[in-house]
């Protein structure tokens, strides 16, 4: 695996970028719902993402990440042609999809990445895949065009109404569902208030909702816990038990509490590679 | 019997960094002995006709001969005969269980103290320094050509891989191993902390398989970017299983996932493999805290405990439900741990532990517990006092309580024959699994155990194999 990034797209400039990656095996292995771990220099820290797309016969993989921290911002520094040092995968227990009927697949922000290699499975499965996505406004929306290919409705919200439905995404989902009553699932990913509200709203309508967690991870592997979530009053891991669990079942207080756990370290490196600009070195 | 002339009661003893010194750093605690202590050492041996350390040792080491050599001053020739079972002395000399095996056989451990026999072999180890790849791994400065009609497949690069492919590289055989992390070593690397073993002693012994042909792929997670199944369709002839045990196991008592709440695996793979102790000058953040408690009585408690106290920690409490007299942990260890300032907490059980307003870990409750009658593994079984419990004021707890199997490669892998632990069923004399040309060994075919013993697990598999191909 060359690890060598072969094309760089900035969704949202400065804040999301896309990759696509030269991993052919795990390009080969990888479904829906996979996520990888990369490490982007040698003193690096293992960061976990979700696998946005693959290509098979090209041997890619695609991610899109959002600049949050010192990891993501030195991962923003690499450009085409630049390798990866780490890339491993594929991690985590596969999106479960089969033909089902009419799927809602409903993507926050970044989520709407992961969301998409999950709604392309679901349409290739032979599902009527409706794909509800939102963000704060028209230009931090991604891969509309893309969704556009396969999924027969497009909903779209926006928090300040600059397209689409002027709310958030559990407007137009809980319109959706009222509308129709045979929708066999909905899968949600993106921020946790979000997957959390998407949960509350599905419940009264007894929809199976399937959720994907962001927990802080460290091998990726089942191997040290970091992970853990309450999932039905049940611990579990999230790499390797998941990342996708019943959205009725997640302990969304415990998830958000526990994703804050290395806040304060986070933003030590943060500041030190702003203020140095020197990639970490 | 003993020869009274010339003979020293107690061994030479090991130089270490003073206990208020090392438990401010990450260096090694023990400095390794000189070559006049290691000489010194050597003499004491009494060259038994029928030397029993040998049995205790599961590579099966010729103990005696190496000590002889090294008492007469020859340490290429000491590094050779270690070399001919053992392909990684350097770890075996620093992490065995000596006390239980090599050295809890040797014969003048009866009336006096036993031969230092891994403080000699670290000593052979970290000294004889070898140009020649081959000669490091089989000893024989003429090693056989490489035969490429074979190749043979590790999953997990711990120490019974390792074994695997020295043994096997030595006969010229092409062998790949399999690695899920960005580092090669498994536990040895994100288990066993740089104070015990420093990793540039682990990256010596596998850059010398590296020489010899063995090729590491790190960053393939056994199951999921590789299969058995694709190996043997890539033409490997046989592959051993080596993943360890890794799975950590929980109490699933109250609290336990609060804040400030970690498994010994998290905690010291942050710390080993991450090198979070260098944090911020490496990414990896380190979970600090004033005041930790270490669940459990195992060397990886003691791991955890001594780097937490090397993290600036106060106080560091190791709780245990047993008493000093039935810690798993070697001797050496708790005696390390004691010096540097951990506290003792035993006869204790935590049944919960507390949170604060923000879901972070304030205290934990401990039963009170008292030894009763002796149970299947012949230890006094701890039962509660009952109704006496007490908090003990943490701001963060490591569970060392022990791991379990890890499922992603044997749910990857069906027709394979797993106990009801789990673990995978192999042929005791040749590691053989129910899938024929698969092996297995280490705490994936045995639950947790040693290094040393995930060798000797290691070191059957390769010879099965060897014979196999006629190699």
């Amino acid at each position: 695996m060359s690890n060598k990034i072969l094309i760089k797209k900035a969704l949202i400039p400065g804040q999301t970028s896309m990759l696509v990656i030269d991993c052919p095996q795990i390009a080969k292995k990888a479904k829906p719902g996979n996520f990888v771990i990369l490490r982007i220099h040698e003193k690096g820290e293992r960061i976990p993402l979700t696998i946005a797309d693959t290509d098979k016969e090209a041997g890619t993989i695609t991610i899109v990440y959002l600049v949050v921290g010192k990891s993501s911002a030195l991962l923003e520094t690499l450009n085409e042609g630049d390798t990866i040092l780490d890339v491993c995968g594929p991690l985590g227990k596969p999106t479960h999809i089969e033909k089902s009927g009419t799927v809602i697949c409903v993507g926050g922000g970044t989520g709407i990445a992961a969301m998409h290699h999950i709604a392309k499975g679901h349409h290739l499965a032979g599902n009527h895949v409706v794909a509800i996505v939102g963000a704060r406004s028209e230009n931090m929306l991604l891969f509309c065009t893309e969704l556009g290919y396969f999924c027969p409705e497009l909903l779209i919200a926006t928090d300040d109404g600059s397209t689409g439905h002027k709310g958030f995404v559990t407007d137009l989902l809980r319109e959706r569902l009222e509308q129709d009553k045979d929708v066999a699932e909905v899968v949600a990913i993106g921020p946790v208030p979000m997957m959390e509200a998407v949960a509350k709203v599905t419940e009264p309508f007894g929809v199976k909702t399937t959720v994907s967690l962001n927990s802080i991870m460290v091998d990726g592997v089942g191997m040290c816990g970091a992970c853990r979530c309450s999932v039905g009053g049940e611990t579990k891991f999230a790499c390797v038990d998941g990342p996708e669990f019943d959205g009725h079942e997640v302990d969304f207080n415990e998830l958000r509490m526990r994703l804050t756990q290395y806040k304060e370290q986070e933003d030590l490196s943060m500041q030190m590679f702003r203020s140095c600009n020197c990639h970490g070195e | 019997m003993v020869n009274k002339q010339n003979f020293t009661p107690t061994r030479t003893p090991m130089p270490e960094q003073p206990a208020d010194v090392r438990n401010k750093n990450f260096s090694e605690v023990a400095l390794g002995y000189s070559k006049e202590d290691a000489m010194a050492e050597a003499a004491r041996c009494l060259q038994c006709k029928k030397p029993l350390c040998q049995k205790g040792c599961p590579v099966e080491i010729d103990i005696k001969g190496f000590i002889k050599h090294l008492a007469d001053g020859d340490i290429p020739s000491a590094y050779r005969v270690i070399k001919e079972t053992n392909a990684l002395p350097a770890v075996c000399g620093r992490v065995c269980p000596q006390e239980s095996q090599c050295e809890g056989a040797c014969i003048l451990g009866k009336k006096y103290e036993p031969v230092a026999i891994g403080r000699l072999e670290r000593f052979v180890a970290d000294t004889f320094d070898s140009d020649s790849a081959c000669e490091m791994i089989t000893g024989h400065t003429a090693c056989s050509l490489p035969n490429d009609q074979f190749k043979v497949a590790c999953i997990g690069s711990g120490p019974s891989s390792l074994t695997v492919a020295g043994y096997l590289a030595a006969r010229g055989v092409p062998v790949t191993v399999y690695e899920a992390l960005h580092e090669v070593g498994g536990v040895l690397v994100y288990g066993i902390p740089e104070f015990r073993l420093p990793k540039n002693i682990v990256a010596r012994e596998v850059g010398a398989l590296w020489s010899k042909g063995v090729t590491f792929q790190p960053n393939y997670v056994g199951g999921k970017t590789v299969t058995v199944e694709d190996l043997f369709e890539d033409g490997y002839n046989a592959v051993f299983i080596g993943v360890g045990a890794g799975l950590p196991w929980f109490l699933n008592i109250p609290g336990e996932n609060l804040v400030g709440v970690y498994s010994a695996n998290e905690y010291l793979t942050r710390i080993n493999l991450g090198r979070a102790y260098d944090f911020p000058n490496h990414d990896t953040p380190a979970p600090k805290a004033k005041n930790v408690a270490v669940i459990g009585g195992g060397n990886v408690a003691m791991d955890a405990a001594r780097t937490a106290l090397r993290l600036g920690a106060e106080n560091v409490y190791i709780t245990y439900r047993r008493t000093q007299e039935e810690m798993p942990a070697r001797l050496e260890e708790l005696h390390h741990a004691i010096e540097e300032g951990v506290q003792l907490e035993l006869l204790t059980s935590p049944i919960a532990i507390n949170g604060d307003e923000n879901s972070h870990v304030k205290s934990m409750t401990l039963q009170v517990m008292e030894l009763g009658e002796p149970d299947d593994s012949g230890r006094r079984r701890p039962v509660a006092v009952e109704g006496k419990t007490r908090e003990l004021e943490v701001d963060m707890v490591v569970l060392a309580v022990g791991t379990g199997a890890n499922p992603i490669l044997l749910e990857a892998t069906p027709g394979l024959d797993l106990n009801k632990w789990g673990y995978i069923v192999t042929d005791g004399e040749t590691g053989e699994t129910s899938i024929p040309n698969v092996y297995a060994g280490g705490d994936i075919a045995g639950g947790s155990a040693t290094v040393i013993s995930a060798m000797g697990a290691g070191r059957r598999a390769a010879k099965t194999i060897a014979e196999k191909l006629g190699v």
